[in-house]
Formats: C-alpha cells, sequence, structure tokens
C-alpha cells in the first residue's frame, strides 16, 4: 500500500535530494527495506553492520514513535507518513 | 575543503556556551542556508545537553529537540545545516564517540573549553562512507582561540604597517 517516507536533510543527498519518497509497503520494517534497496547508499547511516536501525535514527508512523508502537512490526495503512527524524549525540 | 561561514558575534556565542555550560557539554543547532557552493550560520537555537548521567564528556539532543530545531529555523526561513557542542578540557577534535553518533552533512563544530576558558573552536564533517571526520574551514578567521586571534590581529597590523 502507498505510504509517504518523510527523508529529513542529512539524508536527502543520498536519494536525489528528494525531502519524501513513495512506496509500497505494510509495515515500517518493509517501508525501511523497500527505501534501502531502492537507495542503497543509505543503508549504512539507518542500519548497523548487523542489520539492527541505529540508536539515533528515529522512525514516526504520523508522529507516533516506533518504539512505543510495534518497532518495525508496525502496520502501515494508506497513506500513512512514515518519519525519519535525527537524534543527535556526541562527546569528547 | 568545504568551508562554513561563521560571523564573530555568532562564534562568541558559542564559546559563551561552552563556558556557560562548564565544566558540562553545551549543544546547540546550527540555523542557516547551504547552497551547492557555501554553507553560512545565521542563528544558534541553543538546547540543554539531555545526558544528565554523563554531561562532562557526552552531549544528547533528542529527536524532540532535532523538530523543535527544525521548526525554529523554518519559521527564519532557514535550516538546520549543522551542531555544535564544546569538549570541555578537551581539544576541538571530534572523537570517535562523535564519528559514531554522526549523521552526513551536517556541520560540526566543536568549541575546547579548557579550565572553563573558550579557546580552539573547529568544524567537521561526517565522510559518506562514515569512516572519518573531514576538517571544514570555519571562516571568516572564527576558529581560533581568542587569545591567537589577537596575535593574527596584531601580526596583521604590523604587516600592513611594513607594507607602507
Amino acid at each position: 500500500m502507498p505510504v509517504n517516507v518523510m527523508i529529513p536533510t542529512p539524508l536527502r543527498p543520498f536519494v536525489g535530494k528528494k525531502s519524501a519518497i513513495e512506496l509500497n509497503a505494510a509495515s515500517v520494517g518493509e517501508a525501511l527495506r523497500a527505501l534501502t534497496t531502492e537507495y542503497a547508499d543509505l543503508r549504512k547511516h539507518l542500519y548497523t553492520d548487523d542489520g539492527k536501525i541505529r540508536s539515533f535514527v528515529n522512525v514516526y508512523v504520523n508522529d507516533e514513535d516506533i518504539r512505543y508502537l510495534e518497532k518495525e512490526n508496525t502496520p502501515l495503512k494508506d497513506g500513512d507518513t512514515v518519519s525519519i527524524v535525527p537524534s543527535i549525540a556526541g562527546g569528547r | 575543503m568545504e568551508t562554513i561561514a561563521v560571523s564573530e558575534i555568532i562564534a562568541n556565542e558559542i564559546r559563551a556556551h561552552g563556558a556557560e555550560t562548564y565544566p558540562h557539554e553545551c549543544c546547540g543547532a546550527l540555523l542557516g542556508v547551504d547552497s551547492e557552493n557555501s554553507r553560512e550560520v545565521r542563528a544558534l537555537h541553543k538546547l540543554v545537553n539531555r545526558r544528565d548521567d554523563s554531561p562532562r564528556n557526552r552531549f544528547s539532543v533528542t529527536s524532540d529537540d532535532v523538530r523543535d530545531a527544525d521548526r525554529a529555523a523554518q519559521k527564519n526561513g532557514l535550516e538546520v545545516i549543522g551542531w555544535y557542542h564544546s569538549h570541555p578540557d578537551h581539544p576541538s577534535l571530534p572523537s570517535e564517540y562523535d564519528r559514531e553518533h554522526a549523521w552526513p552533512w551536517y556541520s560540526y563544530i566543536i568549541v575546547s573549553v579548557m579550565e572553563g576558558k573558550p579557546g580552539k573552536m573547529a568544524s567537521w564533517r561526517l565522510t559518506d562512507d562514515r569512516l572519518r571526520f573531514e576538517p571544514e574551514i570555519i571562516s571568516p578567521e572564527a576558529s581560533a582561540a581568542p587569545e591567537s586571534r589577537v596575535a593574527t590581529s596584531n601580526l596583521n597590523t604590523t604587516s600592513s604597517g611594513g607594507s607602507k
């Protein structure tokens, strides 16, 4: 089913500078897999080497953090918006 | 090498924020404009370091803070072009922890704060392969520590005087 994935500014250079991408997916995991299959350079920024979503990558479905839903198994319906939102960390 | 324009006023605001939160790390968003050939910081969006378990050597900006910073930027016709933080009693070099947690494209400005006094400032960008940070030139001359800026300014005066 068609959903919109919102791409944060730092990742737009890897998706042809688009801010949103429409794709077909029935779950968040499926949407992210479809996205990183089409735009392979995104993969290393979203996933760790062992295939987990990086800790500073936050995913929302219509403004709801998937950590409080069903994480990557969160189901999607027609017209849902999936947003990738950065969090920032660092230190000496 | 990439360049980021930071006015003296904004550079001093970053330094002051680093001194204010010492010995803890400060952090904030760089709001500005980015184009094919140039990047300029126009304003700062100061943030609270959310790492209250280890604020002397870590900083954290939540996704809600990031969205707030995005909204603040958009309200002023700008975008979030990067982030700044301080390294208390440590050089302005990115750590391995900085690299592991960095995003591409953003500029990361780090100001060193030694014994409460802000010093050298440097800007960095993560390479697209995530393997390292590349230094970014801060213009105009905002990167030097306050002491060395005075020395540079004296040097320039002497130099221009000598050419007369």
